[in-house]
């Protein structure tokens, strides 16, 4: 077991530190570089207590995914503009210090009330309807619970995220004008006559080519 | 302790077994990809070191060794130093999965083909640190490109997967070559392998899909920057990619250490050989495609992603459960 232990602590020492280095680094993109060594130490983590499936499905969504896209929008982001202002001595005003505190404000009394249910962790387990064999590979597990059980909710939440999608498309979409597109159907079921026209071109005067 | 020491001891030469083959086949399959090149264009190809030129990869390799690394002024040092190497690293530690033979595998763990999934959707980020810290405006272009074209067919190659899944009822790379003992999977997902195989030369940034470096537009897209040993080092895990599709094709597709029929001649050769001739033969359409194929357009490309792989591969899931629960074929219950 120790190197059990070693491997645990080794894993959640990086996934602590990057948390903070994520909050603390002056570089944008570097901050978000530290987010992803989070992820991938807390899902080496997840794969330490046996939830292989759900140390995967991190990676491959918060790592293979998600914080790709946020390195496109840090990226874009000019950020040789906004080098050190948290820091910096110089006062803005602190619009959004306010707001930055009351959110984690919230989170902390969330985490009060996880920590404080842990003391009920073991009636929970008992009151469990899903009997857990070690048996079963957890993927087969959670497939087991997520499509009988909580079928409802798994779906509701599915068409949560699709209207999301399809909102944030919405919002975004523009017609813009000048846009050239390009119609297969169109190029392909061009006859012959369309594009050629065999003039027959008088001597002297040759022929007048309009548009 | 003792114990400890002996198990890291047996890994350690475990991952040597594994890892040495590995790279010496990526510097040769190198030359292969020349060799074929240069055939379909009737040329005569690297010829010249060794046997039929068998040893100009190492030539190059040691030519690339000897090369000054030039680090950009004006480049973000540790980000610049770190893509080649996360390229590299990522490229090799999927081999852990990939079974040789029944029970011949590094990591016969449950979830093996999400193991192989993650860690390609992972490359992206050797490309992106890359073009990122190389603080120029070229390389910036190609990894936004690149990035944006690898995670559009890591989907579709995700939906293909589930198909395979669908006909295996279980993650394991070794299971999923068992299942195929009556029937390689290639049959009846045969428009599957066709999606995967295109899916898999966008993924590895393979012509005709080589926008993130096209030289006409991008010089050479992430890897304009980089030189000496650290470029070879983008170029040996961009191979060492590809290989990896290749074999991830092999075990869903075509049967991994199977042979093709179970009969004398060829159920006498072993097990690692069949899945080295089948990734050689996909090798051998990669390189064909590379050859024959004109790049394409980056809207097109895009189009051909979202608006075709994926509602086809969608469509091909409900196909395929609908005929497995029809015909009460669904594995694993």
């Amino acid at each position: 077991m120790i190197a059990h232990s070693v491997f645990f602590y080794i894993f959640s020492l990086i996934a602590i530190v990057s948390a903070v280095m994520v909050t603390v680094s002056k570089n944008t993109v570097h901050s978000v570089f530290f987010l992803i060594l989070d992820f991938i130490s807390i899902s080496c983590l997840f794969i330490m207590i046996g939830a292989e499936f759900l140390g995967m499905i991190m990676l491959i969504v918060y790592v293979g995914a998600v914080a790709v896209l946020f390195l496109f929008v840090v990226m874009m982001l000019n950020v040789a503009e906004q080098k050190g202002q948290w820091f910096s001595s110089r006062w803005d005003g602190g619009t959004h210090i306010p707001i930055g505190l009351l959110v984690s404000l919230i989170i902390f009394f969330e985490l009060i009330i996880v920590i404080g249910g842990w003391k009920y962790k073991p009636d929970l387990l008992n009151s469990l309807s899903i009997n857990i064999s070690s048996e079963v590979t957890n993927t087969r597990s959670i497939g087991n619970v997520l499509y009988t059980d909580y079928i409802l909710l798994f779906q509701i939440s599915g068409m949560i995220l699709l209207v999301a999608m399809i909102g944030a498309i919405v919002l975004t979409y523009r017609k813009r004008a000048g846009v050239k597109r390009q119609s297969y159907v169109k190029q392909i079921s061009r006859e012959r006559n369309e594009g050629v026209d065999l003039v027959q071109a008088e001597k002297n005067k040759g022929v007048k080519i309009d548009a | 302790m003792d114990s400890y020491f002996s198990i890291l001891l047996t890994e350690v030469y475990k991952i040597l077994f594994l890892l040495v083959p590995v790279l010496v086949s990526v510097a040769m399959i190198v030359w292969l990809d020349r060799r074929v090149w240069a055939f379909v264009q009737k040329r005569r190809g690297p010829n010249v070191v060794g046997p039929f030129g068998l040893f100009q990869s190492l030539a190059d390799a040691l030519k690339y060794i000897f090369k000054e690394i030039i680090i950009p002024a004006s480049s973000n040092k540790l980000v610049f130093v770190l893509a080649p190497v996360v390229t590299m690293t990522l490229a090799l530690i999927s081999w852990a999965v990939i079974p040789f033979d029944d029970g011949f595998v590094l990591a016969d763990i449950n979830v093996g083909i999400l193991y192989l999934f993650a860690v390609s959707s992972l490359g992206v980020y050797g490309i992106i640190m890359g073009g990122w810290a190389s603080n120029s405006k070229y390389p910036f272009l190609g990894a936004i490109r690149s990035a944006a074209q690898m995670v559009s067919y890591e989907v579709s190659i995700g939906v293909i997967i589930i198909n395979v899944l669908l006909c295996v009822g279980s993650l394991n790379l070794s299971d999923i070559v068992m299942a195929q003992q009556n029937l390689w999977f290639v049959i009846p997902l045969f428009p599957m392998f066709i999606i995967f195989f295109i899916s898999a030369l966008a993924e590895t940034n393979r012509p005709p899909f080589d926008l993130p470096e096209a030289e006409a537009e991008l010089v050479a897209g992430y890897q304009t920057e980089y030189s000496g040993m650290m470029y070879a080092m983008f170029w040996l895990g961009e191979y060492a990619n590809i290989l990896l599709m290749c074999a991830m094709g092999s075990v869903l597709f075509l049967g991994g250490w199977l042979s093709p029929i179970d009969i004398f001649p060829f159920n006498a050769i072993p097990g690692p050989f069949w899945l080295v001739f089948k990734i050689l033969f996909l090798f051998i359409l990669f390189a064909l495609v590379k050859a024959t194929v004109p790049r394409y357009r980056y809207d097109q490309l895009m189009k051909l992603g979202w608006k075709i792989f994926l509602p086809f591969s969608l469509f091909y899931v409900v196909l395929t459960s609908s005929f497995l629960l029809y015909f009460d074929l669904l594995p694993g219950k």
